[in-house]
């Protein structure tokens, strides 16, 4: 077990050296920020001087160099745009994009187990039919789409609930659902064929071969097996709502870290993007241990196996 | 005489499937004694264990369909009962043990909870009370220290000690009808030994009735009392197991007991091979299923189902269905090659 947390580790730490070696270097791409921080017509001395106030005047390699060394002590440098450090300015967002998440992640995830059984339980009825559609569809639609379609009917037309900002959880209503829409469909589809998958196997006909109430068949026998690819489905989308859903954070005027990361995008504003993506990938990673973990909890031949 | 534990009369089951209807079982009628051990023997398809986990409401349904018949168990039509009721009988007065003890035992439940599962839905046992069972239970299988195995998940078990746990839940509740369907077919042949010595010792002490569904002989030959020989969804022959192994009537009987190995056959012949195909069961069946495969064939076999009839000169119960006189063609054959 203890060679496996460390092999774990070493693996994290693998992957979020490559990730923010990967940021770095993407972020010089998008060209030189000074020009962009300085009013229009600065002198070249200006420039120049800017340059070196931001290290961009060093070599790239140096520039690395530093980079890794101060990151390694959590350093992510000052924000061009805030003149603050940059991931205390993405840390800031992150309630706001938590909240998001785990509300999106909640309802979806409620959502998408009930609808995921009602439609394996139905097994080619209409309501299998309905809930697979809705469920295609949920798939299918672009978030931005239904983002601005529910703007436009409750807030606009009904004026039920505000089109964007935050603070209220009449706020948090039409961004959550959203998310979840998707969220549900993606989950009702995997558990739909697991479940089919899992009633076909012996054990379950072991199981009502004991006479078990349907209810401890589906819940104990069923429930568990069918359950664990969708606990690595939950993860996977939790890290990708963690992170910030640029598009609906975009859509709603939501204050999260997926538009912050965007709009520093837009500004050049390199120690932010890489805080931003560097605390993403930590995210990620934390995420991973803890499926992965939960994995062990719900299936011994894995706990076994370490 | 007392009523039979068992009594299956004229059961059909069809599956209804996208190339047309399958008549899996085909009017089968037997009875089971209390106390009784019944092999039943066929190959995939034949019909065996599809029509035993129909009457008991374990075949999907859809495509599974039940056309007619009745099973009275202890005097109640099992067929008529509603799936509560089966229920209740399913795992307490009726249980199994499963081909495959690997995919038959859930992997992410622990053994005792499987085991106990059966103990508290039917004997209302508490939680520790079923627990205490249920290492009585495995202690009685022969599985050493059972105290510390219960908590055990199915793939700490090899293969017979798995085998040994499922038996261990068919039995939990004392059942007066135990089925087994190729229960040891997927054991080394040495393991499929100690469970059928097991299984021997079990059902001498409990006096429990058993059905030992199988395809494999030798296996009924040293469990059964009674042998049913199943093909295309009929029974083909059935009686005491001395009278069938001395001398089969009908020619798929003597076909799977010819392609037993056994003494010096077994190194300086080939093994016998029935021709021919298992029957296609999406037709309705025409005349006895296994003419088209048998040497023996007469006209009549291809036109008109024989029935089930007990056989003049054997044992009481040794019962055939064929046209021809099996025993008489075979005389007549060696008659003739020398």
């Amino acid at each position: 077990m203890i060679r496996y947390l460390l092999g774990k580790l070493a693996e994290s730490a693998i992957a979020i050296w490559g990730v923010v070696t990967i940021v770095f270097f993407v972020t010089r791409i998008l060209g030189d920020p000074s020009a962009l921080l300085l009013p229009i017509g600065a002198s070249p001395e200006e420039m120049a001087r800017l340059q070196a106030d931001l290290g961009l005047d060093q070599p790239l390699f140096l520039q690395y160099l530093s980079y890794l060394g101060n990151i390694a002590t959590g350093d992510f440098g000052q924000s061009f745009q805030f003149g603050r450090p940059a991931m205390g300015v993405v840390l800031e967002r992150m309630p706001a994009t938590m909240e998001l998440a785990f509300t999106a992640l909640i309802l979806g995830t409620l959502l998408g187990v009930v609808a995921g059984t009602i439609a394996a339980l139905n097994r080619g009825r209409l309501a299998e039919l309905v809930v697979m559609l809705f469920a295609l569809l949920g798939q299918a639609t672009p978030v931005f789409w239904l983002g601005i379609m529910l703007i436009l009917f409750f807030a606009v037309d009904l004026r039920w609930l505000p089109t964007g900002g935050y603070g209220t959880p009449a706020h948090l209503v039409l961004p959550a659902f959203t998310l979840a829409v998707f969220v549900s469909a993606s989950i009702a589809r995997l558990l739909r064929s697991n479940l089919l998958d899992v009633l076909k196997e012996d054990y379950v006909r072991t199981a009502r071969a004991k006479g078990l109430m349907p209810r401890v068949i589906l819940v104990w026998h069923v429930g568990r097996n069918a359950l664990i690819p969708v606990v690595t489905m939950i993860g996977i989308i939790m890290g990708e709502l963690l992170g910030g859903s640029v598009v609906t954070e975009t859509v709603f005027s939501w204050p999260g870290v997926g538009r912050l990361i965007i709009q520093a995008i837009e500004t050049k504003d390199f120690p932010v993007i890489q805080a931003g993506v560097a605390l993403i990938a930590f995210i990620f990673v934390v995420i991973n241990f803890a499926i992965d973990l939960l994995y062990g909890l719900l299936d011994p031949r894995i706990r076994e196996r370490r | 005489m007392t009523a039979p534990l068992l009594e299956v009369k004229n059961l059909s089951v069809v599956f209804d499937t996208e190339g047309g209807t399958v008549h899996a079982v085909n009017d089968v009628s037997y009875t089971i004694e209390a106390g009784e051990t019944l092999g039943i023997v066929g190959e995939s398809g034949s019909g065996k264990s599809v029509h035993v986990l129909a009457m008991l409401g374990l075949i999907p349904r859809p495509p599974g369909r039940i056309v007619s018949g009745s099973v009275l168990f202890e005097g109640r039509d099992l067929l008529k009962l509603s799936e509560a009721e089966l229920r209740n009988i399913r795992g307490g007065r009726i249980g199994f043990v499963f081909q495959d003890p690997m995919t038959s035992l859930n992997p992410v439940l622990t053994v005792e909870r499987q085991l106990i599962e059966p103990l508290t839905r039917h004997e209302g046992l508490s939680r520790r009370k079923a627990r205490e069972r249920a290492v009585e239970l495995l202690d009685l299988v022969g599985i050493p220290s059972a105290d510390r195995r219960i908590g055990q998940y199915p793939h700490q078990f090899s293969g017979g000690m798995r085998q040994r746990v499922m038996i261990a839940i068919g039995l939990a509740c004392s059942p007066k009808l135990l089925i087994a369907d190729e229960a040891t077919t997927a054991l080394d042949v040495t393991v499929q030994a100690q469970v059928l010595d097991l299984v021997r010792d079990l059902k001498k002490r409990f006096g429990t009735t058993v059905i030992w569904i199988t395809h494999d002989m030798g296996v009924v030959a040293g469990l059964a009392d009674n042998v049913q020989v199943m093909y295309g969804g009929r029974i083909m022959e059935r009686g005491p197991v001395r009278s069938i192994f001395k001398q089969p009537h009908s020619a798929y009987t003597w076909g799977l007991l010819r392609s037993l190995p056994h003494g010096e056959t077994r190194l300086t012949k080939r093994l016998y091979q029935i021709p021919g195909q298992p029957p296609d069961l999406t037709e309705p069946p025409v005349g006895d299923p296994f003419a088209p495969r048998n040497p023996f064939a007469t006209p009549r076999c291809f036109t008109e189902t024989p029935p089930l009839r007990q056989i003049e000169g054997m044992a009481p119960g040794h019962q055939v269905a064929a046209w021809y006189d099996l025993p008489a063609l075979l005389a007549a054959e060696q008659g003739t090659e020398r």
